[in-house]
């Protein structure tokens, strides 16, 4: 047991940089209140202000919060389980095919009738790509699996902008940036308390996983001999994230590159282990995502700059090094 | 080349026998954009208007949606145009710029028409469109009813204006310089994005409109429209506690926004009215 000593310090910093950010996210924006108004109104009734800050920026920076910390999650969880860097619930399609089902569920009206269908029919977009994608890539190496998400993450962002094309409204078609890029913009609590049932339990699946991804670090036939039934590890895997990525997209779109990126940056830190890494990189992911949001909303405040264009910003360049880097490996 | 040539001297030559001499009335009219399609319709002699665009069919976008009906429709191509044998072609500054062009290089007589972004504007293309069509007299008898019903709207001021927040599809609203300002003043009202000093169409911050309390949003009729994100903002739980009267957002309908028409002097009444009923209703509170 190699236990790097820095590890307490590190989630220790790591919740600091959240609440930091959280506080930051809550004191930004159009409306001229002061930083300490703002707080002192979340607490206090004060009119106007609390409401801005408890029904606007409130559900704003939770869902920024929550959403980073379920796509920091899982993308540790999928690298580590299919042992594969590139990993990531963006490249193996899994919020691509989340908006399409969430895209079904809004525009046929059935959202509008039935909140529930929202996320529901997101999570049966999300367990779907995890199965097709497991099927067509798990058991195979780096690059059919990245080559299967691809695929899968095509084909549903295809069928999203059809579904939106087709649709009766006129504004559909324009919402297509919305569901391929991601927006925390004017979100309520109620998005909140849509998705956060689904995002807890998808965490809690996850985080059970720690011991058997430890394992699996020594490979499958090892992990096996411990105890670990794989094919429980896969639908415990399969059904936490596509409860959590479902949920997230339902109510802000498909963000890339946030579960790619941070379980890379933090894997060093805490000493490669899995069950540390899905902690770390919830907070990691939470953290990225919340500065991602501040950053669009302090670069362009009038433009409503749509969040996965930051987090691409961020994310490609990285995803393009990390090719590089494995392309000696697999040539 | 020499084929393409021969073609359009081709093409020339069967518009020059459709086309009649410009100092009379043109006999067919053809109008390719929403804006001078409903003009048109309102002026036009009985047959001398051909052909409208597909948009002035649908009742969300046009006042004018059941005398288009009659007509038949054109996408705005110039190879649909150019077969109707035009000898007027009405379009929109903003209408598709290639096919234009080409019905310009064909020979066709095009006119185009600003959209319109007041009243004054409304009057003044009223007025042109009854020059172009040969019919003067009905432009000047509309312009006059309008302009008339406009100052008898403008003689009604209550005591106080409410405060207006124009809010569309997707957070857009409508700030100076618009005919939707036009609108909600004239119907003395204020309008919140003019006075937060938004220019033209703009975002309009949920938190601002929060934090100004307007007495009424005044937007789309959200039962009207298909599901889609674009109107999710009207159920936000912040926007609903704001509004102080309560009472759901005040309708203004696209088809009197997109383009200034007399049926523009029918919205600013349903605003008056809305704002004589919230003021009565306020007065009897207190």
């Amino acid at each position: 047991m190699t236990v790097p000593r820095g590890y307490g310090a590190l989630m220790i910093g790591l919740v600091a940089l959240v609440l930091v950010l959280m506080a930051v996210s809550l004191v930004v924006g159009p409306a001229t209140i002061t930083p300490l108004e703002a707080l002192r109104a979340l607490f206090h009734d004060d009119g106007a202000a609390t409401l801005v800050m408890r029904e606007i920026r409130l559900p704003r920076t939770l869902l920024a919060a929550m959403i980073g910390g379920t796509l920091g999650i899982c993308g540790a969880a999928l690298q580590s389980f299919l042992r594969n860097p590139l990993a990531d619930s963006g490249v193996l399609g899994i919020g691509a095919t989340a908006a399409l089902g969430a895209v079904v569920a809004i525009y046929t009206g059935l959202a509008a009738a039935f909140p529930l269908a929202l996320p529901l029919f997101a999570l049966v977009g999300a367990v779907l790509s995890v199965l097709v994608v497991l099927a067509l890539g798990g058991s195979a190496g780096t690059t059919t699996l990245i080559l299967a998400g691809i695929a899968v993450s095509s084909l549903a962002a295809a069928l999203t902008s059809l579904a939106l094309n087709l649709s009766p409204s006129p504004y559909a078609a324009l919402e297509i940036v919305f569901w391929l890029l991601g927006s925390l913009s004017d979100r309520s609590m109620l998005h909140v308390q849509l998705a956060a049932p689904f995002m807890i339990v998808g965490w809690v699946l996850i985080a059970g996983l720690g011991r058997p991804l430890d394992a699996l670090t020594l490979g499958h036939d090892t992990a096996a001999s411990l105890g670990f039934r794989m094919s429980r590890v896969s639908l415990l895997l399969v059904l936490g994230t596509a409860s959590c990525v479902g949920a997230a997209t339902a109510v802000a779109g498909s963000i890339s590159f946030v579960g790619l990126v941070v379980p890379h940056m933090l894997r060093p830190l805490v000493g490669g282990k899995a069950s540390r890494l899905l902690p770390a990189s919830w907070l990691g992911g939470a953290s990225l995502l919340l500065a991602a949001d501040l950053t669009a909303r302090l670069v362009s405040p009038a433009k409503d700059l749509k969040l996965g264009v930051v987090t691409a910003l961020v994310g490609a360049p990285f995803f393009l090094a990390l090719v590089l880097k494995s392309r000696g490996r697999l040539a | 080349m020499r084929a393409a040539d021969a073609l359009i001297a081709v093409m020339l030559l069967i518009v020059g026998f459709g086309s009649a001499a410009a100092d009379e009335a043109p006999r067919r009219v053809v109008s390719m954009n929403l804006c001078t399609d409903q003009l048109a319709l309102y002026l036009a002699a009985p047959g001398q208007l051909v052909s409208v665009s597909y948009l002035s069919h649908d009742e969300k976008a046009s006042v004018m949606a059941a005398d288009a009906r009659r007509l038949p429709v054109n996408h705005g191509l110039a190879e649909e145009v150019f077969l109707l044998n035009p000898d007027l072609v009405l379009a929109g500054t903003f209408t598709s710029r290639a096919s234009i062009e080409m019905l310009v290089r064909l020979g066709f007589r095009v006119e185009r028409f600003e959209p319109e972004s007041s009243l004054d504007d409304i009057r003044a293309n009223i007025l042109r469109m009854g020059r172009l069509l040969g019919r003067e007299a009905e432009a000047r008898r509309l312009a006059a009813s309008f302009d008339a019903e406009i100052s008898s709207l403008r003689q009604d001021r209550g005591s106080r204006a409410p405060l207006g927040a124009a809010y569309y599809a997707n957070g857009l609203t409508s700030g100076t310089g618009t005919l939707v300002n036009e609108i909600i003043t004239t119907a003395g009202w204020r309008n919140l994005a003019a006075e937060l000093g938004i220019e033209g169409m703009g975002l309009l911050p949920l938190e601002l409109i929060v934090m100004n309390h307007p007495d009424a949003l005044i937007g789309n009729n959200q039962k009207e429209e298909e599901p889609s994100l674009a109107f999710q903002n009207y159920s936000h739980p912040a926007l609903i506690a704001a509004i102080r009267s309560g009472t759901g957002v005040t309708p203004l309908p696209e088809r009197y926004t997109v383009c200034g028409t007399p049926a523009t002097a029918q919205v600013i009444r349903q605003l008056v009215d809305r704002r004589r009923r919230m003021t009565k209703s306020a007065g009897g509170k207190s």
